[in-house]
């Protein structure tokens, strides 16, 4: 079943603004290059429902992978060989546009890495993920929009806010620092002035509801001024199908690459719960993989010369079993990958402490155990792409993370 | 969160029955409530058969039973195979004997075993003896059909209910024991028949009976892989080696009844996977029992004792789950998590204490008592104090404009359509976890606009919209601000007034 509709699409509206507009940063004119020329963009991809590491970049040179991984494990050679990253790793075949920006130095994995959370339940751990608490519990706003917030006013970053793309607004980005929403759609679009007219109403009645309803507006025109075809906007299937993923980066990367679009976007993923028959180099996992890689290669191609200033980042709630359960697939585990791309990458490696795969060096003799916290990927990021410090990282950020140091020279 | 009402002057109480317990008020409605409005939310409770979509009501000829269409997806997902399969051999000559020697054309030879109800349904799809050269591509699969037969059942249900309570809760339940059409042909075919089966005959019954009937259904083993489950030291598991899949346990656990957090560990999520092996489904070749039933495979559950949140469930075959089932039902855990949830969806996003504490007590003293729960829920001060401040997910959106603007095309695609955009597609929640019930969640930017395309759309296709101002005070009543009001009388249309009431926060918060 599709996400949207298959009404046909209708010219793009034109929205006629209320006296007042309530989103001046909308508006405001190009902003001159900073003088390094650097104008850095972050683009947070959430995988919600635990992607398994393993599976994803294969520690094809530990000894114990194959037996533990089964029928499902990468492996160097046969029909669907893995492609090398290095001597040791290597990625799914269904992502050939990931292994070739690797190559290119332009995308990096962090392995065998978790959060601080150490249950298993995928909805805590998302809330964690995205809420970038310690612990579970903490549903209002996301570490990514308390990131923007902590810049300073004036900030270039923080005063052209963030992209949520899809129909609802991901965690990692909800709070108090503008967010634009968008998704592809298909409805045919109200005439006249009624758009003005509700806004009207809500102004009186509504804040909320005027402040949700004037940002929707808002990304529906800046995508009407890319001037982006229908039929390119319009999916095929849901947003979570490989076609999906590819299609809301198409749209996503236009919005980021205006002048005056958002520097920070969040786009969540769901389906990687992958219990039974996940498939290794092909089949439903790789499927997904394919659709991640899709979105990658996307935003390689809508950013165009804004590619060099960005990072992807691909993130998690946990991994999965090491051994692969009773119906060839994985339950719920604990370290997996990080994945990085893009221009501003310091790409071409593939960072891990190692934790090995004998059983005593499993967690709980179950799961690949964590020898890095997602957390300090993420804060050597943001420290990196927005000079955000440590001090506020540790505090504002990630609450409560100060021992959790900022993973460094992630970026060119 | 902003809080629309003014003051704290408590909201009218039948806006409160319409937009915090029913699905919005029809033409008439209001003027038939006004006098007794508690009295009657509570009517709705003593209809013994309120919930139930009947078979015999010629307006839903088209539902089948679970196990028939289930065994109608089994037929055509064969037939798929099968057309596949000769499309390969006609394509390749050569290559025929080849793939004829394994699996894939092997049953060619084995007429499927099909009882009479399957071959009926799956007759669409071609009957399996007049084998197509060419698949036909113009019938939609049998799966699709069955999906909006049960979609067009529950919009039907929802514009005749009176006030609407009674379907609230079918819809909170079967959101909490989601399942998702996304998994499979399977769950596909039959969602529909799930919460029919599972969950409206249990909604004003007990909370463990509609428990059992979940866990068992075969939509449910199916979304939650424990079809798949096999008990290690099983014999199933010793010959086929095959194992474990601890996701149906888990969420039963986390989800369904005791909540995460509550104090189980993962000791106790592998041992009640344990317990809860050889619940499945019969197959296809109906060895175990009819085809697409549910079934208890002794050979696939896993022997011998075991332990959950420290009691000892002697080994007994599908007592041993059922047991275990009953007990974690009634667990004080139980009543809390469901306690919590109940008051989030009807009260407000951050239910008050008290009112939690109170419906936990009354869960808990009427062992899981569901239509004692639900009378507690209206009889308590804050859902007629609390002010109107959440917003109504998209299905009951979708409701409330069909109910208040008449029932719109004949088909249900353009309301399943709606629900797509909003975000909230029918029978396919992002996880099992359901859909968010926070009213955060649906006040999204891009959720706004939809909301405002639809209403557009919906005021559009109104025949007789007659006066916008007559439709406010039917639909909305005195308590309208005048701030609504005034939008909707100084419309530059008819359809435009009816856009603006439908994009009222009187017609969006419940």
């Amino acid at each position: 079943m599709s996400l949207l509709c298959e009404t046909p699409h209708p010219s793009r509206r034109a929205v006629l603004m209320t006296g007042g507009a309530l989103f001046a940063w909308a508006y405001l004119p190009r902003f001159a290059r900073a003088t390094d020329n650097r104008d850095p963009r972050l683009i947070v991809i959430v995988l919600r429902g635990a992607l398994d590491g393993l599976s994803a970049v294969g520690p094809v040179g530990d000894p114990d992978y194959a037996g533990l991984h089964g029928d499902i494990a990468l492996s160097l050679s046969g029909p669907h060989a893995a492609l090398p990253l290095d001597g040791f790793f290597a990625v799914n075949p269904a992502m050939p546009a990931f292994a070739r920006l690797f190559k290119a130095n332009q995308a990096a994995v962090v392995h065998a890495a978790a959060t601080g959370y150490r249950e298993r339940s995928h909805f805590d751990g998302q809330d964690v993920l995205e809420s970038g608490f310690a612990g579970p519990g903490h549903v209002a706003t996301g570490w990514l929009n308390r990131a923007l917030e902590s810049l300073p006013a004036g900030d270039r970053v923080a005063t052209l806010g963030g992209l949520a793309v899809g129909p609802s607004t991901p965690l990692v980005i909800r709070g108090a620092a503008p967010v634009l929403g968008w998704a592809p759609q298909s409805l045919p679009a109200p005439s006249g002035d009624l758009p003005a007219r509700v806004l009207d109403l809500y102004q009186h009645r509504d804040p909320v509801l005027a402040v949700a309803l004037q940002k929707g507006l808002d990304a529906d025109r800046m995508a009407l001024d890319d001037q982006m075809g229908a039929k390119a906007m319009k999916p095929r299937s849901g947003l979570d199908s490989a076609a999906g993923m590819r299609q809301a980066a198409q749209g996503a990367a236009r919005l980021i690459a205006a002048d005056d679009g958002p520097r920070v976007a969040a786009l969540a993923f769901d389906g990687w719960d992958t219990h039974v028959n996940e498939g290794g180099a092909t089949g439903r996992l790789a499927t997904l993989l394919g659709g991640l890689d899709g979105a990658f290669e996307e935003f390689e191609k809508g950013l165009g010369e804004r590619w060099k200033d960005t990072a992807i980042i691909a993130i998690t709630e946990f991994g999965r079993t090491a051994r692969i359960n009773g119906t060839v697939g994985t339950d719920h585990g604990t370290g997996t990958v990080v994945l990085l791309a893009g221009g501003a990458i310091k790409g071409g490696r593939v960072i891990a402490d190692w934790p090995g795969l004998k059983p005593a060096q499993l967690y709980q003799q179950r799961d690949l155990a964590p020898t890095s916290d997602v957390r300090a990927v993420l804060k050597g990021l943001l420290a990196e792409q927005f000079g955000l410090s440590a001090a506020v990282l540790g505090d504002k950020v990630f609450p409560d993370s100060g021992a959790v140091k900022p993973m460094m020279n992630l970026v060119v | 969160m902003a809080i629309p009402a003014k003051g704290s002057v408590p909201p009218d109480p039948v806006l409160v029955i319409f937009n915090r317990f029913g699905l919005g008020a029809r033409p008439g409605d209001r003027d038939r409530m006004a006098g007794d409005p508690r009295g009657y939310l509570k009517a709705e409770l003593r209809q013994p058969d309120i919930a139930m979509i009947a078979y015999d009501d010629p307006a839903y000829a088209d539902l089948l039973g679970s196990t028939p269409a289930i065994q109608a997806s089994m037929a055509a997902g064969f037939q798929r195979k099968l057309d596949r399969g000769l499309a390969k051999a006609a394509a390749q000559p050569a290559k025929a004997k080849a793939p004829a020697a394994t699996g894939a054309a092997s049953p060619i030879s084995t007429a499927p075993a099909m009882p009479s109800a399957a071959v009926k349904a799956s007759a669409p799809a071609g009957s399996p003896q007049a084998v197509p050269a060419k698949p036909t591509p113009a019938t939609p699969p049998v799966e699709a059909t069955l999906y909006r037969a049960e979609a067009q059942a529950r919009f039907d249900k929802a514009l005749r209910a009176e006030v609407g309570f009674v379907e609230r809760l079918v819809y909170f339940w079967s959101n909490h024991f989601c399942v998702s059409v996304a998994k499979d042909n399977i769950v596909r075919a039959s969602a529909g028949a799930f919460e029919r089966e599972a969950i409206r005959p249990f909604v004003l019954g007990r909370f463990a009976d509609m428990l059992m009937a979940v866990e068992r259904h075969p939509a449910m083993l199916f979304y939650l892989d424990n079809q798949q489950s096999v008990g290690p030291d099983s014999r199933a598991g010793k010959n086929r080696q095959r194992g474990l899949n601890e996701n149906l346990a888990r969420e039963i656990l986390e989800l369904h009844t005791l909540g995460v957090g509550s104090g189980y560990t993962q000791a106790d999520v592998t041992s009640f996977a344990r317990i809860m092996t050889g619940w499945t489904m019969a197959g296809r070749e109906g060895r175990l029992g009819e085809p697409g039933s549910s079934v208890f495979n002794a050979n696939a559950h896993e022997p011998g004792d075991a332990v959950l949140l420290g009691k000892t469930y002697p080994a007994g075959g599908v007592g041993q789950a059922e047991a275990a089932l009953n007990d974690i039902a009634i667990h004080p855990a139980t009543a809390q998590h469901i306690a919590t949830q109940l008051a989030r969806h009807f009260i407000s996003d951050d239910p008050p204490a008290a009112a939690v504490a109170r419906l936990a007590k009354v869960f808990l003293k009427n062992s899981g008592n569901l239509r004692a729960l639900a009378a507690a829920l209206i009889g308590m001060p804050e859902a007629w104090s609390t002010p109107l401040a959440k917003m109504r997910s998209p299905f009951d959106y979708v409701a409330a404009i069909r109910r208040a603007g008449g029932p719109g095309p004949n088909d249900p695609g353009q309301s399943l359509n709606w629900l797509n955009a909003l975000g909230e597609p029918l029978w396919q929640p992002p996880g099992p976890n359901g859909f968010s019930d926070q009213g955060d969640n649906w006040a999204s930017a891009e959720g706004m606009k939809i909301r405002l395309d639809i209403a557009w759309q919906a005021a559009q296709q109104v025949k007789d919209i007659g006066n916008p101002n007559d439709m406010l005070d039917a639909v909305i009543g005195p308590s309208a601000s005048p701030e609504t009001r005034q939008a909707v009388s100084r419309a530059e249309s008819k359809q435009q007034g009816l856009a603006l009431l439908l994009m009222a926060p009187e017609f969006q918060r419940r």
